[in-house]
């Protein structure tokens, strides 16, 4: 249902009739509203998963409207002030104690932080379930892809900002990760600090990623991975695809136009999240540790790292399998291969489309392999991820490594399993529950 | 277009060179980028020799200073912990020092100039984390029961002796850095500078 093939709009007469008349012959505007609105037929059996799609993108415009204010007040510089604290975190503090409705503003964008995570991992999950990755919407599903690097990216970016402890050692580390990569990893690691130490030039230029380059990018990412989808329609949870039957105007039998029956009941979805959110945001900012991590409140120290440093939680489950690697293959040391392990455990997701090779989309089609295989794949995310907040201990060490195992057995055994179930017939049309 | 079909090769090959100029061009235009990303002229200035007094530092004691923007630990070490440097030579991963990890005169069992006395940067070598001190030998610092003191990485459990010797099968692939450092006294010491640099 692309965009473009839509008559222009005619005039009723109206002074606004005239004015849209008028754009409209210069612009694709009614086209566009209907291509992607009013006549973008959407499934008619949407249900609780498809929320959240449309909720990553509010979190979105709050992650800009917030930061776009955050950034008015805060200074990302590492020197120290007159008191002794560097500038970077007295400005943060400055914005949460006396900057009127600052500590609001703040606590709404690192809130957004962590709910965002929460927004997208549902979303991803929701693809698995209902295989909406699969042909014809594999590039949706690897702008999406993109679109979860980025975010990771930026949420790593932003993190350095406020100057703590947590900022400055999580820095520390990830960059390094990168010095071993052979050959190039110094002078990478290098390039990305700016100095030999993570110090005031890798503060300015992750505040420049941060604010600029990596949400141009996401907002680029999203406008394509939109587009991709209203081009080939959306999936749904029968895995059923609507456009294979169509009446007698063209129109899909089994959809509804997205505007206004999916924008309203998205209004829902709004609803119930901004309560958790807001409730998040007033009751809990922290998180209990996770949303904002405690170590994070004392200024940045080069010389003293916390007795216990973790990443924030969304990649927590990552982290774990970076540490989970500690064996030397082919002359190379296990630290590479941990990061090896880490970027692959991210990157492997663009493979799903390939990698699913059951007859049907949907979960509800598929039998018990499949059912059990997603189980245990959810329970060991779960376990990487609380694993990942922990200090290293060596139960936790093996447990990691079995978990790791399966994380990958999970993707690369895919095509085989995938297809070894037991399959239920697919309706011709979209069924309720 | 009278000769519809046929290819101008003339233009053509026109078209070829101007895209392959204007590409070469574009990635000319990086130059500049990808060399702001350097460290600065001034970053590369810094980093110059810090000059520490050691006479306080009672045996046992460890201090920081702070060279390069990076930690370094001097260690006044005691009998028992330098008796510990000979039983750990099965289980760390270079007791011998044979990877570069210190300036030759540091290349020997205490991996030290003067045998007590312990200079070495307090920067793990697997992620570049700041190791946290397990002096205490056995479990009363959360340590195994067999631990004979040191230091811990609590990034991601790399363990080191009391020279700064990392242990088999941890994330940390070498030992930790032994910085140059000269006496210039008997209890003053400067590090990030050699006799031989000076």
């Amino acid at each position: 249902m692309a965009a473009g093939n839509f008559e222009k709009y005619k005039s009723d007469g109206s002074l606004a009739g005239n004015a849209l008349e008028w754009v409209d012959a210069r612009f694709p505007a009614t086209s566009m509203w209907k291509g992607h609105l009013s006549e973008y037929y959407a499934p008619k059996n949407f249900n609780f998963w498809y929320f959240f799609g449309s909720l990553a993108l509010l979190v979105l415009v709050i992650q800009i409207v917030t930061g776009i204010f955050l950034v008015m007040h805060y200074k990302p510089d590492a020197a120290l002030n007159a008191n002794g604290v560097p500038i970077a975190f007295a400005s943060v503090e400055y914005i949460m104690r006396d900057v009127p409705g600052g500590w609001l503003i703040r606590y709404m964008h690192s809130t957004g932080a962590s709910a965002f995570f929460i927004v997208v991992y549902l979303h991803m999950f929701r693809g698995l379930l209902y295989g909406s990755y699969r042909k014809p919407r594999e590039l949706t599903w690897l702008f999406g892809v993109g679109i979860f690097l980025v975010l990771m990216g930026e949420a790593f970016f932003g993190y350095l900002l406020p100057w703590g402890q947590m900022s400055y050692w999580g820095a520390q580390v990830i960059v390094n990760l990168f010095s071993a990569i052979p050959v190039i990893g110094s002078d990478l690691s290098l390039i990305i600090r700016g100095d030999f130490v993570v110090g005031d030039a890798t503060l300015n230029r992750f505040f420049s990623f941060h604010v600029i380059a990596f949400p141009l990018v996401l907002i680029g990412l999203v406008a394509a991975h939109v587009l991709a989808l209203h081009e080939t329609g959306s999936n749904n949870p029968d895995g059923v695809e609507i456009k294979a039957n169509k009446d007698e105007h063209g129109i899909p039998r089994d959809g509804i136009p997205f505007h206004p029956y999916y924008t309203v009941k998205d209004i829902v979805g709004v609803i119930v999240f901004l309560m958790v959110f807001s409730a998040v945001m007033f009751w809990a900012p922290e998180g209990g540790g996770y949303f904002l991590e405690t170590p994070n409140f004392y200024p940045a120290d080069p010389l003293k790292t916390p007795s216990h440093i973790a990443p924030v939680w969304y990649f927590t489950p990552y982290y774990s399998i970076l540490r989970a690697m500690v064996w030397n293959f082919f002359g190379l040391d296990a630290k590479f291969w941990g990061v090896v392990a880490m970027g692959a455990s991210v990157v492997i997701f663009a493979a799903l489309p390939w990698l699913d090779r059951s007859p049907v989309k949907s979960i509800r089609y598929r039998g018990p392999i499949t059912k059990v295989m997603y189980t245990l794949f959810v329970i060991c995310f779960f376990i990487l991820g609380y694993l990942g907040t922990l200090s290293p201990s060596p139960v936790g060490e093996v447990i990691s490594q079995i978990c790791t195992v399966f994380y990958f057995g999970f993707f690369l055994g895919m095509p085989w399993w995938s297809r070894m179930d037991k399959f239920k017939p697919v309706p011709d049309r979209v069924t309720f529950k | 277009m009278s000769n519809q079909g046929k290819m101008d090769c003339g233009r053509r090959r026109l078209v070829v060179a101007t895209a392959a100029v204007g590409g070469a061009g574009a990635v000319a235009a990086l130059v500049p980028f990808v060399s702001s990303l350097l460290p600065s002229e001034r970053a590369k200035a810094a980093g110059a020799p810090v000059e520490v007094d050691i006479s306080k530092l009672e045996p046992g004691q460890m201090m920081t200073v702070e060279w390069r923007g990076k930690p370094v630990w001097i260690i006044n070490r005691t009998k028992e912990m330098m008796d510990t440097l000979p039983k750990l030579t099965d289980l760390v991963a270079d007791p011998k020092s044979d990877k570069d990890q210190q300036p030759a005169y540091a290349k020997n069992d205490t991996r030290s100039v003067k045998p007590e006395i312990m200079v070495v940067v307090g920067i793990c070598t697997h992620l570049g984390c700041s190791p946290s001190q397990k002096f205490k030998a056995g479990t009363d610092e959360g340590m195994p029961g067999d631990w004979l003191g040191g230091f811990l990485c609590p990034c991601h459990g790399s363990t080191f002796d009391f020279a700064g010797r990392v242990y088999k099968s941890k994330p940390a692939p070498t030992n930790l850095e032994v910085p140059p450092h000269v006496y210039l006294a008997d209890t003053r010491i400067m590090i990030g500078e050699d006799k031989k640099g000076a």
